[in-house]
């Protein structure tokens, strides 16, 4: 056996680790959650790391899951050991192939980081739906229960299909082991190698195909042989159970780990049995001892191998005494008699009895139960109900654990108090904001504390998935032992609260131990601290008897120059209180870690950081709690009184972290939820806010048009609605020739607004006499919440202005209208959703919105609130998401459908035409509802149809009734972002454009995956470093716009508000108005750039200076007419590709990672802007230019 | 006729050296400037903010959305190194000695004593035959005493001369009470040469955006004055070597700063206008005016002219002023 290397990684990384080392091709497309192995592989290949045979893999990113799979099924009939990694929607996608690779016995191993379906609802987190969906592939399919088993298995699984040619699947639990950081010995490249026959390797290669050699294989086989040669394979996949288990025992001589396809652990005469796979085994293990020594007959079976099913292996590991077995799934096959898991030991068994082969005397009673979906905790506590449950006569069939079932009572009862936790092991939870760089700074500790031979260590992150103001919540263990704990910590000695605003999102102490230590981030000092506290959380601290200490982490980080991130400061003050290790023992650790982290980006970070490490032991204080009086003040609750009843109590109880506590029945039964709801949820996020100067204003709309969280509003009304305004709600004279008997008010809702400033950024007006001033000023908040609440509040009441009297083109104008997306959770500065919030403005109130998987549909369409809202009619957009892949056939669909329920609304219409108001039937057939007037008047017509059409009784009348509403035009938008649009829904996205159908597209470009931690899509511009292009994009940007043009007929405009907002403006109401598929390409800067996302519209100008973004309109319609149907909007400034370029980081870290690939990447980019430009113009001045031109002299030459 | 010129214990093949500017950016117009004649060569400026603010940016940038939400970790590989300034500049230097010949003078400029003067001992490493250290400060606070600022240059001169053994040129700006005091304890500092003078780049004001504009003018001939001023009076009264800056675009004006006292003079502006190779129509014209003159060396006119050498003396202080009052006659 060789010497133990010991590191802290995550699943993600162990998989992928191995899966690097012992492949040659390796085809990946981001997912959540398995994105991070095929990063680690590109970054791995980026920095040339070897793989067992001295080689580094070629890593390519593929266009789809889908294409991923194509990929590597070439990869393997080529003779390249080949490898991929996915989860959830991902797998699915790859199951066409997988059949092939399968039927072919092709060794291969794709690593899978298993997740939910998207079903009711998509969920990034981890249960096993999307590997159940590929159980009927023929591949095998290997569980790792824990991040050391996700490398080993990686291992044994690679080996295995080299031995046995059967693929593989091996899988983990997403989140819970793809993301879990634990403490693990690496396995060293020797033995990948003895684990790896060379023979093998050859064999598959002299299977390949070769024109040296040739054979063909993927024949088309009938009706006379088809079926034989299917049985063809039996006996492979009769032995790999053997073939594995051998691997097992060949991998335990060289690792001395021992593993078996199925592994039992408990009493060995239990009676009671739980069988399951994934992390959960870790979680019933450890309960089963902790109740086998109380004296409890109970055991656990561990599915490792679950495809090719050993149903005698299965047989051999099971306790003869068992009396009730519950075999646990971590998925749900709707209608089926039971889970796919259970079904299968459930045959095992009865086939056992019904031979004759009669393992046990009188078989076992054996229940299904669900359990774990979606990451939903599994807790030694459900684990305990589970066998408390098999003491029963009845056990209930298809049970489930972890939820409260109150409409089909499937649910068992459990002990949440029930502990299991180890004395040995030190418990600690961090509260933080995502921005504040709490994980970070505990992943740090982690690799601190589990540096020590002695100690193992274990870290888990709870993640909030809004993407402003994101809470993270750190779980970490340390102990002596191996820690096998894959669930939350719920009884913590070291509680550490980074933001003081978490006190009123978290139940921050409950999970204090009695006598636990609690330190708290607070501007307050020792002395004052206490009376600022809630009145829950000093009764908390004080039942608890809680050791209390608070540290200025902000302070202190500021005085040493790091900024905001003060995960340095609070994880120095975590080691002086757990007293985890000697202070000054990890005091050097500490610096010796921010040398080796910082130490790459200069010695000046360096020094900032060591200072804080000093400047935190300095300002850590302890806070005498010893007489302190209980006079806190109350929670506000999360969501006011006012709010309609759904909102409040099941979307409120989530809003407080404790949706978990919900039952079954509240919910909607096919994910239906209202729109409407973002405004219940008053987050209050920033310091600052801003705030409107009347008297500087020009009333140019600017500010509403950019921000990105639709929380500054503008409207036009007449001054008699001021009565009853609040004395410091501000109001001016309308400056708008149109609406001079108007009065205009803009007013920030404050409450919503993240602080991004992009609003004081983009206004052009300044203070005459202050021009460090403009018309709208970030300001502190708190002074004025309370007077803007009630500002806010009057605002909204006041009446929308016609819209008849909205002239659309016209900014400012057209920012009266009421947005109907307001208040998403999108980051500080988000440049895609001041596009989408235009389009509610314009169009909401007869919007329905497909909408792809990506960030739209996050900060979109993301629980407990949401963003889409509908006007005082009830009117707004309608919207849904259905895949990533699909989105432009879904919304086609949306469009096919409602045409048709239009036409057959006519049809209806005309047949009962002489029962109708004469007059009435032409006018609405031939509205043009062009302009809102038209739409308002034919929604008068339809009410007035429908008044006349409740009065009759006749059929088709009342079927008329059904459709009327679809006389109003609907405006169909297909939104997501380049990740869908150039990549993964492209081969969709070009044939709806070539439908010809009334669609518009809104393709919110950020030249990123932005979602999934930004890696290179086909949008991604030459010379841009991304995931996937660690050393920059050395193709260029793919012309989705020029593409989209070809086909003559398609209205396709490229946008950049930042640059030039009339443009966008237009380009939206052109795009709407012509009648077939449009396209709006709108440029949307991200966090992903590297840029200040407060001035991120100077970006889109300089991005437009430089030329690297054209603006443009491509009107079919001009085309028609004998123009030049292409509208080149030419910058008034120009700049150099290198000055735009040096704004931002994506650009400018390539330069300072691989100078000299930047300045060639730089140099290719900026010829082949000019290429471009000069292209661009001539296709817009084609036909004006071919004008001037005489006719050719001579007439034959034709 | 002896062109030569000592300059930082070096002999240059003339007196005519392009100054720190984006045209040393790029090799190749290094390369064009050397065969226009070019003496030598200050580099492009390495910022103090470069080195501090540029890494602490990356830095941000890297590590501001990392570990925020759940589906992505981070939004950037990170790669295991980074040439960072000084790191690139570094090299720059190393291909720019590789690539001519002339002396190649590196230039650091900042405003405050931190940790960014070590790399004065990176660019000797790096090749550099001498430093122009610049040292760009505009103070505005009211309460800071100028003893205090004058001090606080002395120290970053020396904290740069510590560490290095080839010579260092300082650029200094003219706002000191006392020049002439200044020069001496920069001279007791160790300054090898004194390059007078940095132009403080004045902000501008856009009328119609309200914005403050910071495009930067090019020098107009009039400035040539100032360091006129100065290199003859301080000739021969310190013994640091005197380089002339600002405003000299014709031959003329570099034959001036030579008889004042100047080592050697620098060129920015008219070549940023006229391009690299108007540097060879100054050395020629200025060659055929000492033919024509019958001049022999440049090392004989050097310093005729100054304050020391000058038949006028008192021209160069408050003499000259009462001079050219009196020489003033007031309309009728």
């Amino acid at each position: 056996m060789v010497s133990k290397e010991h590191t802290m990684i995550d699943g993600n990384e162990a998989a992928a680790y191995v899966a690097y080392r012992t492949n040659e091709v390796i085809a990946i497309y981001p997912i959540t959650p398995s994105s991070p192995m095929g990063e680690w592989a590109d970054l791995w290949e980026s920095q040339e790391t070897k793989n067992i045979w001295g080689s580094s893999p070629t890593v390519v990113e593929m266009q789809s899951e889908g294409g991923a799979a194509g990929a590597i099924h070439g990869a393997l009939q080529a003779g390249s050991l080949a490898t991929t990694f996915t989860a959830s929607q991902g797998l699915l996608l790859m199951i066409p192939n997988m059949y092939k690779i399968a039927g072919e016995l092709t060794p291969t191993v794709f690593h899978v980081a298993a997740r939910s379906l998207a079903v009711q609802a998509l969920s990034i987190f981890g249960d096993h739906s999307d590997v159940m969906a590929a159980r009927s592939t023929g591949f095998a399919f290997l569980c790792s229960a824990s991040v050391q088993e996700a490398m080993d298995f990686a291992l044994i699984a690679q080996s295995a299909t080299l031995q046995s040619r059967i693929p593989f699947v091996h899988f983990f639990d997403g989140f819970r082991t793809s993301h879990e950081i634990s403490k693990i010995e690496v396995l060293p490249d020797d033995t990948i190698r003895q684990m790896i026959p060379e023979d093998l390797v050859h064999a598959h290669k002299a299977r390949a195909l070769s024109p040296d050699h040739p054979v063909m294989r993927g024949t088309t086989q009938n009706p006379d042989v088809y079926f034989q040669a299917r049985e063809s394979v039996n006996t492979y996949y009769d032995q790999c159970s053997r073939i594995v288990s051998g691997a097992m025992k060949e991998f335990a001589k060289l690792t001395g780990r021992t593993y078996a396809p199925f592994e039992y652990a408990g009493d060995s005469a239990a009676e009671r049995v739980i069988v399951l796979m994934g992390s959960g085994c870790e979680t019933a293990e450890e309960t089963v001892q902790h109740l086998q020594a109380q004296g409890e007959k109970v055991g656990v079976v561990k599915v490792r191998l679950f495809r090719p099913f050993d149903s005698a292996f299965f047989l051999s590991v099971l306790p003869k005494t068992a009396r009730t077995i519950a075999v646990l799934d971590r998925t749900k096959e709707s209608g089926a008699p039971g889970e796919p898991l259970y079904l299968d030991c459930l045959s095992v068994l009865a086939e056992n009895q019904m031979n004759g082969e009669k393992k046990f005397d009188c078989l076992p009673k054996v229940v299904g139960g669900r359990y774990g979906l979606s990451s939903k905790e599994f807790t030694p506590g459900m684990v305990k109900g589970i066998f408390d449950h098999l003491k029963e006569a009845n056990p209930k069939k298809s049970f489930t654990i972890g939820i409260t079932d109150d409409v089909t009572h499937l649910s068992l009862p459990y002990d949440p108090e029930f502990s299991i936790e180890s004395k040995d092991t030190y418990r600690a939870v961090f509260y933080g904001l995502g921005s504040d760089g709490t994980v970070g700074a505990n992943k740090n500790s982690i690799k601190i504390i589990g540096h020590d031979e002695k100690r193992s260590a274990q870290g888990y992150f709870v993640y909030d998935s809004r993407k402003s103001g994101a809470t993270t919540v750190s779980h970490l263990r340390f102990g002596p032992k191996v820690i096998r704990a894959p669930y939350l910590i719920s009884q913590a000695h070291f509680i550490g609260c980074h933001q003081w605003t978490l006190f009123e999102r978290y139940d921050i102490l409950k999970h204090l131990l009695p006598n636990g230590k609690f330190l708290l981030n607070s501007i307050y000092g020792p002395d004052d601290v206490w009376r600022y506290l809630p009145g829950k959380v000093q009764a908390q601290l004080k039942e608890k008897n809680a050791k209390f200490y608070v540290i200025d982490a902000y302070k202190v980080a500021k005085e040493s120059g790091i900024g905001s991130l003060i995960n340095t400061v609070m994880q120095v003050c975590f080691f002086a209180i757990s007293k985890i290790m000697p202070i000054d023992e990890a005091v050097r650790e500490i610096e010796e870690s921010i040398r080796k982290t910082y130490g790459k980006k200069g010695q000046e970070i360096v020094d900032r950081n060591l200072k804080a490490v000093h400047g935190a032991l300095q300002h850590l204080h302890e806070v005498n709690t010893a007489g302190q009086p209980l006079n806190g003040t109350p929670f506000a609750p999360p969501i006011p009184k006012e709010a309609p009843p759904f909102v409040r109590e099941v979307l409120g109880t989530i809003v407080q972290g404790c949706g978990d506590d919900l039952p079954v029945g509240v919910f909607p039964i096919d994910g239906t939820y209202p729109t409407g709801t973002s405004k219940w949820e008053q987050r209050n996020l920033t310091q600052e806010v801003p705030v409107w100067d009347p008297d500087v204003c020009i009333q140019c709309g600017k500010c509403a048009f950019v921000c990105p969280h639709g929380v500054i509003r503008v409207k036009a009304y007449e001054d008699k609605h001021l009565k009853g305004a609040p004395q410091t709600f501000k109001s001016r004279p309308a400056k708008d020739l149109d609406w001079k008997d108007l009065t205009y008010t803009i007013q920030v809702a404050t409450d919503y607004c993240t602080g991004c400033g992009i609003c004081v950024d983009i206004c052009p007006a300044k203070n005459k006499s202050k021009t460090s001033l403009k018309a709208i000023n970030m300001e502190a908040e708190l002074p004025i919440r309370e007077t803007e609440r009630e500002n806010w509040d009057f605002f909204s009441q006041l009446p929308e202005l016609d819209r008849r009297r909205i002239k659309s083109e016209s900014i400012r104008q057209e920012q009266v209208q009421q947005p109907l997306f307001e208040f998403s959770s999108a980051c500080l500065g988000c440049g895609e959703t001041p596009y989408i919030k235009l389009a509610t403005q314009l169009f909401g109130d007869r919007m329905v919105v497909a909408n792809a998987t990506g960030c739209s549909s996050i900060y979109g369409g993301n629980l407990p609130t949401t963003p889409w809202t509908h006007n005082a009619d009830g009117r707004g957009p309608a919207w849904s998401n259905s895949l990533f892949e699909d989105n432009a056939e879904f919304g086609l669909g949306m469009r096919l459908s409602i045409d048709q329920q239009r036409r057959f609304a006519i049809e209806l219409l005309l047949r009962i035409r002489n029962t109708i108001e004469p007059g009435l039937v032409n006018a609405l057939i031939e509205s043009p509802q062009k302009t809102e007037a038209d739409i308002y008047e034919q929604r008068e017509r339809v009410e007035l149809l429908k008044k006349q059409l409740k009065k009759s009784k006749q059929k088709e009348a009342e079927r008329l009734l059904a459709h009327a509403d679809m006389l109003v035009k609907k405006s169909v938008w297909i939104i997501g972002g380049d990740g869908w649009a150039y990549d993964i829904g492209y081969g969709g996205l070009d044939h709806v454009l070539a439908s010809g159908k009334n669609v518009n597209i809104l393709v919110l470009d950020t030249e990123v995956y932005s979602n999934t931690g930004g890696q290179m899509s086909k949008s991604t511009p030459k010379a841009a470093v991304a995931k996937f292009a660690a050393n920059g994009k050395a193709m260029a940007k793919k012309d989705l716009g020029l593409i989209a043009m070809t086909y003559g007929n398609v209205y396709v405009a490229s946008v950049a508000m930042g640059a030039k907002d009339e443009h966008t403006l237009k380009a939206f109401l052109e795009a709407e108005a012509y009648d077939g598929p449009s396209l709006i390409i709108a440029y949307s800067h991200c966090i992903a750039h590297g840029i200040n996302m407060t001035t991120a519209m100077q970006n889109q100008k300089a991005l437009v200076q430089s030329g690297r973004w054209l603006l443009y309109r491509y009107h079919p319609e001009r085309g028609k007419a004998g123009q030049d149907p292409l509208i080149l909007e030419r910058p008034g400034k120009k700049i150099s590709l290198e000055q735009y370029m040096n704004m931002e980081n994506r650009f400018k870290m390539l330069a300072k990672s691989h100078p000299e690939t930047a300045r060639y990447l730089w140099e290719e980019a900026s010829e082949e802007l000019q290429l471009r430009m000069a292209f661009y113009e001539y296709l817009a001045t084609f036909r004006k230019n071919s004008a001037k031109k005489p006719e050719p002299q001579n007439a034959e030459v034709k | 006729m002896d062109l030569t010129a000592d300059y930082l214990g070096m002999t240059l093949k003339n007196p005519l050296v392009p100054s720190a500017s984006p045209l040393s950016e790029k090799i190749a117009t290094i390369r064009h400037l050397e065969d226009s004649g070019a003496g030598a060569i200050v580099l492009h400026s390495l910022f103090e903010e470069q080195i501090r603010m540029e890494n602490l940016e990356l830095n941000h940038h890297l590590s501001s959305h990392k570990d925020v939400f759940s589906e992505a970790q981070s939004f950037f590989p990170e790669p295991t190194q980074f040439h960072l300034d000084p790191e690139g500049y570094l090299e720059y230097i190393q291909n720019v000695k590789k690539a001519v010949s002339i002396p190649v003078i590196a230039s650091l400029n900042g405003a405050t004593l931190g940790g960014w003067t070590d790399t004065a001992e990176l660019m000797q490493q790096a090749g550099a035959d001498a430093i122009e250290l610049n040292i760009y400060k505009i103070t505005t606070n009211p309460d800071q005493p100028a003893a205090e600022i004058e001090a606080e240059y002395v120290k970053i001169l020396k904290s740069v001369k510590s560490k290095i053994k080839i010579p260092v040129a300082l650029k200094l700006s003219p706002y000191f009470t006392n020049m002439a005091n200044m020069a001496q304890r920069f001279d007791d500092a160790g300054a090898n040469a004194l390059v007078l003078f940095n132009r403080f780049y004045q902000p501008d004001i856009d009328l119609e955006t309200l914005d403050m504009r910071s495009d930067i003018l090019f020098s107009a001939p009039q400035a040539l004055r100032l360091p006129l001023t100065w290199v003859g009076i301080l000739f021969g009264k310190v013994r640091a070597d005197l380089a002339a800056t600002s405003g000299i675009h014709r031959a003329e004006d570099v034959l001036k700063m030579l008889m004042v006292g100047a080592n050697v003079t620098m060129l920015c502006s008219v070549l940023l206008r006229r391009g690299p190779a108007y540097l060879k129509v100054i050395l020629e014209d200025m060659k055929q005016w000492m033919e024509e003159h019958e001049y022999e060396s440049v090392q004989q006119m050097r310093g005729s002219m100054s304050q020391m050498n000058c038949d006028n003396p008192s021209a160069y202080e408050r003499a000259q002023y009462i001079k050219s009052l009196q020489s003033f006659k007031p309309q009728q």
